[in-house]
């Protein structure tokens, strides 16, 4: 991966070309970042400096006064705990399944495997809001509607397929000859599995598990359209909500957003090389 | 998957052979718990909704058949019509700018630098974010009168009212957001896709005569076309159905498919049948779209190594 970019760069390039890039890549920082910093700016300054202009935002003295506010918001900390709970138990259901079946793929042989690849993959391709309706209905009629699990349930179906082909990828790097030996050692398959390939493969799924509780964590669709309840609802759900709570109170809405995406900046930033390894995996195919 | 079908025709013993043998009878048995949620919890409830569409249902309770009235109904309905038009629009414009930036962006950065830990950061930052909070960060500064887009899209004049009371302006707004959200990450594909195709190639090239032009179109985008239709795809169905940012960044107001389905269904429930309808076409149409990629630009799904 890394050989064939250093080949291409070590080819002779200007000096003035080398500050372009750079200059390039400055700008493209900036602009992805951009909203965080500017969002969080607007959290650390007194509703009247927000409010007489952008300019006055950015060189007002900081201040907590937002986060005292938004902090100070039960339903805030509900919708925090509800969001961690959901996506938690999404991603170990997820995990479960996804590893079981994808070991199966992985490295059995059996006739059917193309096709049950493929339904699986269409799962990510599925437009979610076509399904909302009868969800809703047997939601009801069973009696989650309004519960975790109506959010569970389809966070970990949608969320599924990501886990499944993340799996495969990292599964099938893994050596084949190892279990050949525990195999021939007595293990059955299943042994063979628990005691060889989980140790392995631990990186991989720990990847695959960071990529599925974001997954989980950033779902709005079905929250939205299962919970009624305040007490319910997670962040995706809470924080457009405080545009009717603060209504002109921007610093708290912009300080909600601040405290919802820290906990996915740190996890993308500790875990970057992993996370991209695990997102390109299985998507391009040498 | 053809080839499978036929062969089972002509050997009729398949089922015997596949289940006979213990490991392949285990591989069923390890796959069949994901399937079966994934067909129960999203494939019959699809059948389910079709089965809506066609009837007079309510929320509460199933109508009598009413054949295609609800798909005439929604034809006629000016919210649906806006809601297409805009997802149009959308899915078109988001797709294109995000393909012809991002592949820019991965071909400038295929090389040894030094910062790439910053820049993969910066990559992945917004593509964490959950749709709705990016939607909402934006959506702050866009706001009249205290955000600062908005203020200086006001003072170079670019824009006579604020922007979030403007419908092409709010499309617009998305349009944009989106690209700043998903670009980055379609850059990552395709720069994944460009690592794997050997510098030798290049090399080759360049000593019989090749000139930039000639490398790009002959060399880099044929070995890229199976990255690049694969990320095309995904990034068209994902537009395609766009409702976070929508209903999100425009406070419910901007209309597209997934949010007229969402309204009828859920909060003006009288609408319930139709609703049910432009899922079921939302669900097609999509269809349609993944087919086309696969059959006209002969996009490989086959998993096998």
């Amino acid at each position: 991966m890394a050989s064939a970019a250093t080949t291409k760069g070590a080819t002779s390039r200007g000096p003035l070309n080398m500050i372009l890039f750079y200059v390039f890549l400055a700008f493209f920082v900036l602009v992805s970042m951009f909203p965080l910093l500017w969002v969080f700016r607007m959290s650390i300054v007194t509703k009247a400096d927000l409010l007489t202009s952008p300019t006055v935002t950015l060189t007002a003295p900081p201040v907590v006064e937002s986060y005292k506010t938004v902090f100070g918001n039960p339903d805030f900390i509900q919708a925090l705990v509800n969001s961690v709970i959901v996506s938690g138990s999404t991603t170990v259901i997820c995990l479960f399944f996804g590893s079981i079946c994808a070991y199966a793929i992985a490295r059995l042989r059996f006739r059917f495997k193309s096709p049950i690849m493929t339904l699986i993959l269409a799962i990510s391709f599925f437009p979610a809001v076509a399904i909302i309706a009868p969800l809703f209905i047997q939601f009801s009629a069973v009696g989650v509607i309004d519960t975790y699990w109506a959010m569970i349930i389809p966070d970990t179906v949608f969320a599924l397929p990501l886990t499944i082909w993340i799996l495969v990828a990292f599964f099938r790097e893994l050596p084949a000859d190892l279990e050949e030996a525990a195999k021939v050692d007595g293990a059955t398959t299943i042994q063979a599995f628990r005691k060889v390939i989980v140790p392995l493969a631990a990186p991989g799924v720990f990847t695959t598990a960071i990529l599925t509780f974001i997954f989980a964590w950033n779902e709005f669709l079905f929250a939205n359209t299962f919970i009624f309840t305040a007490a319910h609802y997670p962040v995706t759900v809470a924080i457009p909500n405080f545009a009717t709570v603060y209504t002109t109170d921007y610093g708290a809405q912009s300080a909600g957003a601040v405290v919802v995406t820290i906990p996915l900046v740190i996890l993308v930033l500790i875990f970057q090389r992993r996370i991209v390894s695990g997102l390109t995996a299985g998507a391009v195919k040498g | 998957m053809t080839s499978a079908t036929s062969e089972k025709k002509r050997r009729g013993g398949w089922f015997r052979e596949e289940f006979g043998n213990p490991e392949r009878r285990l591989a069923y048995y390890m796959v069949l718990p994901a399937v079966l949620i994934i067909v129960i919890i999203a494939f019959f409830p699809i059948a389910y909704s079709v089965v809506l569409s066609v009837t007079d249902s309510t929320i509460t309770g199933m109508g009598s058949f009413v054949g295609v009235e609800n798909y005439v109904e929604m034809f006629k309905n000016p919210d649906f019509l806006e809601g297409l038009k805009n997802t149009v629009i959308f899915t078109v414009g988001s797709v294109a700018l995000e393909f012809v930036i991002g592949l820019g962006v991965a071909l400038a950065v295929n090389r040894a630098f030094r910062g790439r830990g910053l820049v993969r950061a910066a990559v992945l930052v917004p593509w964490a974010f959950p749709t709705v909070i990016s939607a909402v960060m934006w959506r702050l500064m866009f706001q009249d009168p205290i955000g600062i887009i908005n203020e200086t899209a006001n003072a170079l004049g670019i824009i006579s009212q604020p922007i979030l009371s403007d419908a092409t302006l709010l499309l617009i707004a998305c349009i944009l957001v989106d690209v700043w959200k998903t670009m980055p990450f379609m850059a990552l594909l395709l720069l994944a896709g460009l690592q794997t195709i050997p510098g030798e190639v290049y090399e080759a090239a360049r000593v019989d005569g090749a000139n930039v032009m000639q490398r790009f179109f002959r060399i880099t985008l044929p070995l890229l076309k199976g990255t690049i239709l694969v990320a095309v795809l995904f990034r068209t169905l994902d537009a395609y159905r766009v409702y976070d940012l929508f209903w999100v960044l425009s406070s419910e107001q901007l209309e597209s498919l997934s949010t007229f389905v969402f309204k009828s269904v859920r909060i003006s429930q009288l609408l319930f049948a139709q609703g049910n309808a432009a899922a079921v076409f939302i669900f097609v149409t999509a269809f349609i779209i993944a087919l086309i990629f696969i059959r006209i630009f002969g996009m490989q799904t086959g998993t096998e190594e």
